[in-house]
C-alpha cells in the first residue's frame, strides 16, 4: 500500500491522469514503473497524462520514460509540472504541457440507455485491421469494418457501412442475436455457437441481416 | 520552402518502401531541394545499395545516436546530386539500438539544414516502425494491389491514426494496368474503397526499376521510364503541386476516373 500511495491514477475528461508524489524522483519513478506494469492492461489505449509536480526531469530521462510506455503499448500525451525545466523538456519531445484545451473527441461512447434499457456501444469511425472491440451489450458501428478487425458482442451487431471483418454476436450464448450491415460480407460471422462464412456474392450488395433460423445462420434482406 | 519530414512505411515487406524513398528523395533533389534520407531499417539496411552509396559508408545512424560521430559526419553525399544526402542504418545492430525519442532529437537537428527529410521505415509494426514514424510530419504508406499488402496497409493506417500522426497518404506501387483490365488485379478504386485515404501516386510495374535498383541509380534519373515519371509526380505532389495522374493506357478509362476522384480530394 505504501508504494501505491506514491503514484495515483485517475480518469479525467482528457484521459488518465497519473500523479507522482513530490519526493525522491528515483523512488517515484520506480513506483511509477511498478504501477504501470501492474495496470498496463487497464491503461491500454488510454491517453496518459503524467503529473510530476515539482520534479526537474532531464530530456533524456523523459524520453526514456516515453519509450518505455510506447513499448508497453501506452501513449504518453502530456506531462504536467511546476518545473520550467521539465515543461521545456516535455515540449522538446512533442508532449503537451497543459490539458485545459479541448481535445479530439474519443471514439467510443456509451449511449444514453434510459429509453431502451439495453446497453450498447456506438463506434463512429472506420475500424481497420488489427482493431478489436469486445462488449457484453450491443455494438453499433457507423463506418466500415475492414478485414482483420474483430467485433465480439453479447448482443446484436449493427454496421452502417461495409462489414468485412470477423463478427461474433450473442457471444455469451444468445441465439436470438442478429448481425445487420449495409453490405454484409464478413470474413467470418458467428452467432452464439454457430459459425458461418460469406458465400461469393452475385450481383449488387444490399442491406442484410444475419440470424439463426432452424439451427442455421442465414442472411435475409434487412428491412428495418 | 516548407521543411517537412516524411516517413515512408508499409507494414508488409517487399512492397517498395526503399525504392520509393530513394526515388522520391532523388526527384526532390533534382528539383534543387536539399534532401536528407535516413535508413531506419537497422540491421537490414538497403537504401545505401539502392542509391549506390554502399562503399562510402563510414559512420551510421547508431553511431550518431550513441555519440561516436557528429551528425554531419554520418551524412553521405550522393555521387550524382550534391544536395542529396544519406544517413545509413547500422548493419551489425538491431532496432532497439535507437529509440523513438532519439529519432525525434536527431531529426530536429536536421530540420535546420535541409528542406526535406525522408525516412525509410522497416517492415513490421514493432520498435523499428515506431522509431520511423515518431518524428514524421507526413506519413506515406506504400502498398501493392494485392490483398495481403492492402490488409497490412490498413493496419498501419489504423496505427498511424492511433498515434495521431494521420491522415496517412497512399502510394499504390507495382500496378499492372493490363491485369486490372482483365479484373485479375485489385484496381486503384478497390484499394481506395477499403483504405479511404488520400492517394498521391500510382506507380506502374516496370522491369527497369529492378535494373536501376541493382545498378544503384534511381529510376527517376532516367527520362523515359513510366515508373520514373510516376515517382517524379509523387515528389511534385508532396511539394504541393497539382499534377494529374499518369494515364498508363490511353484507351483505359479508370485512370481518368481516379484522377478526377483525387482532384477533388487534394488538400
Amino acid at each position: 500500500m505504501e508504494e501505491h500511495a506514491k503514484v495515483k491514477i485517475k480518469g479525467i475528461r482528457e484521459g488518465l491522469l497519473i500523479t507522482v508524489r513530490d519526493d525522491n524522483w528515483t523512488e517515484a519513478k520506480a513506483a511509477l514503473q511498478e504501477q504501470l506494469k501492474q495496470q498496463s492492461e487497464f491503461l491500454q489505449g488510454g491517453r496518459l497524462i503524467l503529473d510530476v509536480g515539482n520534479h526537474n526531469i532531464r530530456a533524456a530521462e523523459l524520453g526514456q520514460l516515453k519509450d518505455m510506455l510506447t513499448d508497453d503499448g501506452l501513449a504518453l500525451w502530456a506531462v504536467l509540472s511546476n518545473s520550467q525545466i521539465t515543461q521545456q523538456n516535455a515540449q522538446l519531445l512533442g508532449l503537451a504541457t497543459r490539458i485545459n484545451k479541448p481535445i479530439p473527441e474519443r471514439t467510443t461512447h456509451t449511449i444514453d440507455t434510459a429509453l431502451s434499457g439495453e446497453e450498447a456501444v456506438l463506434v463512429r469511425r472506420t475500424l481497420r485491421s488489427g482493431f478489436s472491440i469486445k462488449n457484453s451489450g450491443h455494438v453499433v458501428v457507423i463506418g466500415d469494418v475492414n478485414p482483420g478487425c474483430e467485433i465480439v458482442s453479447g448482443g446484436d451487431i449493427v454496421v452502417w457501412g461495409h462489414l468485412r471483418g470477423m463478427v461474433h454476436a450473442g457471444a455469451e450464448g444468445n441465439q436470438q442475436a442478429v448481425v445487420c450491415a449495409m453490405d454484409l460480407a464478413p470474413t467470418q460471422l458467428r452467432i452464439a455457437d454457430l459459425i458461418a462464412t460469406t458465400p461469393k456474392r452475385r450481383g449488387k450488395s444490399q442491406p442484410e441481416m444475419a440470424k439463426i433460423v432452424d439451427g442455421q445462420v442465414v442472411a435475409l434482406p434487412w428491412k428495418p | 520552402m516548407t521543411k517537412r519530414v516524411i516517413t515512408i512505411t508499409s507494414g508488409k515487406g517487399g512492397v517498395g518502401k526503399t525504392t520509393a524513398t530513394a526515388n522520391i528523395a532523388t526527384a526532390l533533389a533534382v528539383d534543387g531541394a536539399r534532401v536528407v534520407c535516413i535508413d531506419a531499417d537497422i540491421g537490414l539496411r538497403n537504401l545505401d545499395v539502392v542509391l549506390g552509396l554502399e562503399n562510402r559508408i563510414v559512420y551510421d545512424l547508431v553511431d550518431v545516436v550513441e555519440g561516436r560521430c557528429r551528425l554531419r559526419q554520418a551524412m553521405i553525399r550522393d555521387k550524382r546530386l550534391p544536395n542529396l544526402f544519406l544517413i545509413p542504418a547500422a548493419q551489425t545492430r538491431d532496432k532497439t539500438a535507437v529509440s523513438p525519442s532519439d529519432m525525434v532529437r536527431l531529426i530536429d537537428e536536421l530540420r535546420d539544414e535541409s528542406d526535406w527529410v525522408l525516412i525509410d521505415s522497416p517492415a513490421g509494426i514493432e520498435r523499428g516502425f515506431r522509431n520511423a514514424i515518431a518524428p514524421a510530419d507526413v506519413i506515406v504508406v506504400i502498398t501493392n494491389p494485392e490483398i495481403s499488402a492492402v490488409r497490412d496497409a490498413d493496419r498501419i493506417i489504423g496505427l498511424i491514426e492511433a498515434e495521431e500522426k494521420g491522415p496517412a497518404k497512399l502510394v499504390l506501387n507495382r500496378l499492372k494496368p493490363e491485369m486490372v483490365k482483365r479484373s485479375d488485379m485489385l484496381s486503384p478504386d478497390d484499394v481506395l474503397e477499403l483504405l479511404a485515404v488520400e492517394l498521391i501516386g500510382i506507380v506502374p510495374e516496370d522491369e527497369k526499376v529492378i535494373l536501376s535498383t541493382n545498378r544503384g541509380s534511381p529510376i527517376v534519373l532516367e527520362g523515359k521510364s513510366q515508373a520514373g515519371q510516376a515517382f517524379r509526380n509523387i515528389a511534385a505532389r508532396l511539394e504541393g503541386k497539382d499534377v494529374p495522374f499518369l494515364s498508363l493506357e490511353s484507351s483505359n478509362g479508370f485512370f481518368g476516373r481516379i484522377s478526377r476522384l483525387i482532384g477533388t480530394g487534394g488538400d
